[in-house]
């Protein structure tokens, strides 16, 4: 590699390619080109920095400059000033990077967002090119192998994982160094590595981050496995709705045959590996891993009776050891630093790192790892900058639809997976929806219960009959029509399903409803005996109503009304025809002085 | 069946099926590759491509057409030429994303599922894409659109219009 007087590095993480990376690294090369300056300055497209919601996003070092937003038309500035003259472009850098009245920026690991993260599963995230296996090899990259090979034996592996304390971070929070042992124990000639790349829970892209970032550490980790348990083959089993790590992945798989990090007889030793790639087709349940491996063999993912667990009988019927990405992101530097280093962080019973997928209505949207135990409210309030437009915060929902809420009275429990579950809800894959005073706490449970009616498999019928059931009296609720009876009825269901249920999916399916009931029954109360949505969402028991005192009379609100169901004199109020009304909510979009309210 | 699947694919794709058959046939759990790539060929999985592929890897038709039902990203209808996917995860539902599929709908006259007569949208509510920084987002074909708010569909739908 050519020594280069600066780097650029521009994210190409899914959240940046959406708002335009590419058409940034485009106008670089060409503005590049222009000022002569393409055999001084390197490009780098790498993966995640975290920071989404201020993409597209360009780093450039060595002053280690943030530019946020950055649109093509800001590029030839940055060229010109930056790269060729010298002078930082202040305005286009990161607000918090700024120090006002100096020349040099604060570094990124000072601001808000970053300063509590520790960075272990995303480590190369951002910082090197996820193409490029020469750049993970740079970064310790497949260190941990070799020394694996050629020092350890595989029961000395799984003892450091054991010992390292490390936990599913698909949601489960099964001990991993346990579940290796099992498959390591079981006796055949065949077994498998899998890995879980099937994030379906809505909101959660941690694993679609690390295949995009830093596909290479998934690579190394799970030859690591295979030499721990005996295996010869992994397979990656990856969304088919994320194209994007799909390539990367098969990129990194190239350049590791290439290198000899995959294939016959690694690093000299008699160890051989090899790695194919599974698409999934959309389908929730075969995030389950039972119902994953059915899906690798070809078959409609259906879950299946466990035990036999993977770890004896798995994939085409032979041990199996199953992890999630993020998992087997961790394994590499617990090698590389040892399993004591490992259990220094995190607290008594989860060790290590989280990553978890901020969204919904918080300031800073993105990816975001901490130490196991940080509280919610340093993750929403301090490293999420809090709630915009000066709302308040409701509730963060973590698990997806396996999980539940956590209201605010809970904001400073410790997170970690046991408290989580003491609390009523779960780690899940990590996604973190904040919401706020707007977001009505039943028809979150209904959103998440259509969505698991939707991708329940059908083959138990607790799940297939009682995700629906459940389903409808939530709608007959929203609906204005609910009583107190249905309440009792949608609790003594939540339970039969829960127990009752052949996967996780269904087992899981009622915790959406079960923990917003536990934090917020009053508001079901209100939906069933005050006919009131209280966050005025669910339309059928919302009315409009203007304001007199505030009204001005300008007529801008019967102007937008699509069914002219307001009226009313100019500079005089206005009224609203309730019965007319089809509540859409254009005129409060359109009023100007807030005078009309749900 | 639907009406529709009396439309099939030309003797080109139809080969090109027959290659994506010969390749996979050795692999263990083929089916679903298989069903990707002729997707990708034929744009959908009409019954006479499931045919073929039942026949091709030897597995029964039952077991195709069940699979195919299965997932959600096999389609047994024709797509439309611009195919439109809003999020509906978690983080765009709580940002709105849910009046953004209904304006939509209204434009298009199309419930979720379906195709303009024109052929030249179809509307599917997708799960979440990982785009959630940017929520509300859609997508049309390999394009993203983020951070929406509901006026912003008619200049979307505009730009396909005459396309």
């Amino acid at each position: 590699m050519e020594l280069a007087r600066a780097h650029v590095l521009v994210c190409g993480g899914t959240g940046c390619t959406s708002s335009g990376c590419e058409k940034i690294i485009n106008e670089l090369n060409v503005n590049l080109e222009k000022y002569g300056l393409t055999d001084e300055i390197n490009v780098i497209k790498t993966g995640c920095f975290g920071l989404c919601a201020l993409g597209p996003v360009v780093i450039v070092y060595p002053e280690g400059c943030f530019y946020s937003r950055v649109t093509p038309e800001d590029v030839e500035k940055i060229v010109e000033e930056h790269l060729l003259k010298g002078r930082i472009v202040k305005e286009l850098l990161y607000s918090e990077t700024v120090v006002e009245g100096q020349d040099d920026v604060k570094s990124l690991n000072e601001t808000q967002f970053y300063k509590k993260q520790m960075r272990i599963a995303l480590r190369n995230c951002g910082v090197i090119s996820p193409e490029d296996i020469e750049e993970y090899i740079a970064f310790d990259g497949y260190k941990a192998l070799g020394k694996v090979l050629t020092q350890m034996k595989p029961q000395d592996v799984i003892d450091e994982i054991k010992k390292s304390g490390l936990r599913g971070r698909g949601g489960g929070g099964f001990p991993t160094g346990m579940k290796w042992e099992f498959a390591s124990k079981s006796v055949n000639e065949q077994k498998y590595v899998a890995c879980n790349a099937d994030e379906g829970d809505p909101g959660a892209f941690m694993d679609r981050s690390i295949l995009e970032g830093d596909p290479h550490s998934l690579i190394e980790a799970m030859a690591i496995a295979g030499y721990a348990i005996g295996a010869n083959q992994g397979y990656v089993y990856i969304r088919a709705e994320y194209p994007i790590a799909v390539a990367r992945l098969q990129i990194a798989i190239n350049q590791a045959k290439e290198y000899g990090m995959l294939g016959e007889n690694i690093f000299g030793s008699d160890f051989s590996f090899d790695l194919g790639i599974r698409l999934g087709a959309g389908a929730f349940v075969c995030g389950e891993e039972t119902a994953l491996m059915t899906s690798i063999e070809g078959h409609r993912g259906e879950p299946r009776p466990r035990p036999p667990f993977p770890a004896v009988k798995g994939l085409f019927g032979k041990p199996t050891v199953l992890n999630n990405v993020e998992t087997y992101a961790n394994i590499p530097v617990i090698i590389n630093n040892g399993a004591d280093w490992f259990t220094g962080i995190g607290t008594e019973k989860s060790k290590g790192t989280k990553v978890f997928a901020v969204g919904g209505k918080i300031n800073n949207t993105g990816l975001v790892e901490v130490p196991m135990g940080t509280t919610l409210r340093e993750i929403v309030y301090e490293i999420g900058g809090g709630i915009p437009n000066g709302k308040k915060f409701k509730a963060a929902q973590t698990g997806g639809p396996s999980g539940g809420c956590i209201p605010d009275s809970l904001i400073d429990v410790a997170i970690d997976y046991d408290s989580l579950i003491s609390i009523g809800s779960m780690m899940g894959s990590g996604g973190l929806i904040v919401m706020d005073e707007d977001t009505c706490m039943v028809d979150i449970a209904k959103f998440f219960l259509e969505f698991t009616v939707d991708e329940s498999c059908g083959k138990c019928a607790p799940c297939r009959i009682g995700t629906k059931r459940m389903y409808e009296i939530l709608e007959k609720i929203t609906n204005g029509n609910g009583t107190l009876e249905d309440i009792e009825k949608l609790k003594e269901l939540c339970y039969s399903v829960k127990n009752g249920a052949l996967c996780g999916l269904g087992q899981t399916a009622p915790n959406p409803i079960l923990s917003t009931l536990r934090y917020f029954e009053d508001e079901y109360i209100a939906h069933v005996v005050d006919k009131k949505c209280p966050a005025g969402v669910c339309k059928a028991l919302v009315s409009y109503k203007i304001d007199p005192e505030k009204c001005k009379g300008c007529s801008l609100c019967a102007r937008n009304c699509p069914v002219n169901a307001i009226s009313g004199e100019i500079k005089q109020p206005y009224t609203i025809d309730t019965t007319k009304c089809i509540k859409c909510g254009a005129c409060v979009e359109k009023c100007r002085f807030g005078a009309i309210s749900k | 069946m639907s009406e529709t699947n009396t439309m099939v694919g030309t003797k080109e794709q139809f080969l090109e099926l027959e290659k994506i058959i010969a390749k996979y046939k050795d692999t263990q759990g083929a089916l679903i590759p298989v069903l990707h790539e002729a997707q990708e060929v034929f744009g959908y999985l009409p019954l006479e491509v499931q045919e073929k592929i039942s026949e091709g890897l030897n597995v029964s038709m039952a077991e195709v057409y069940g699979v195919v039902t299965f997932y959600t990203q096999f389609s047994i209808n024709p797509k439309g030429k611009y195919k439109i996917g809003v999020c509906l995860g978690t983080a765009c539902y709580v940002k709105g994303s849910g009046d953004i599929l209904e304006k939509i709908k209204e434009k298009l006259g199309i419930e979720v599922g379906e195709c303009t007569a024109d052929g030249k949208f179809s509307l599917d509510a997708t799960r979440c894409i990982g785009a959630c920084g940017l929520a509300p987002v859609l997508t049309v074909n390999d394009d993203v659109y983020g951070r929406l708010v509901v006026d912003d569909v008619d200049s979307i739908l505009e730009k396909y219009m005459d396309l």
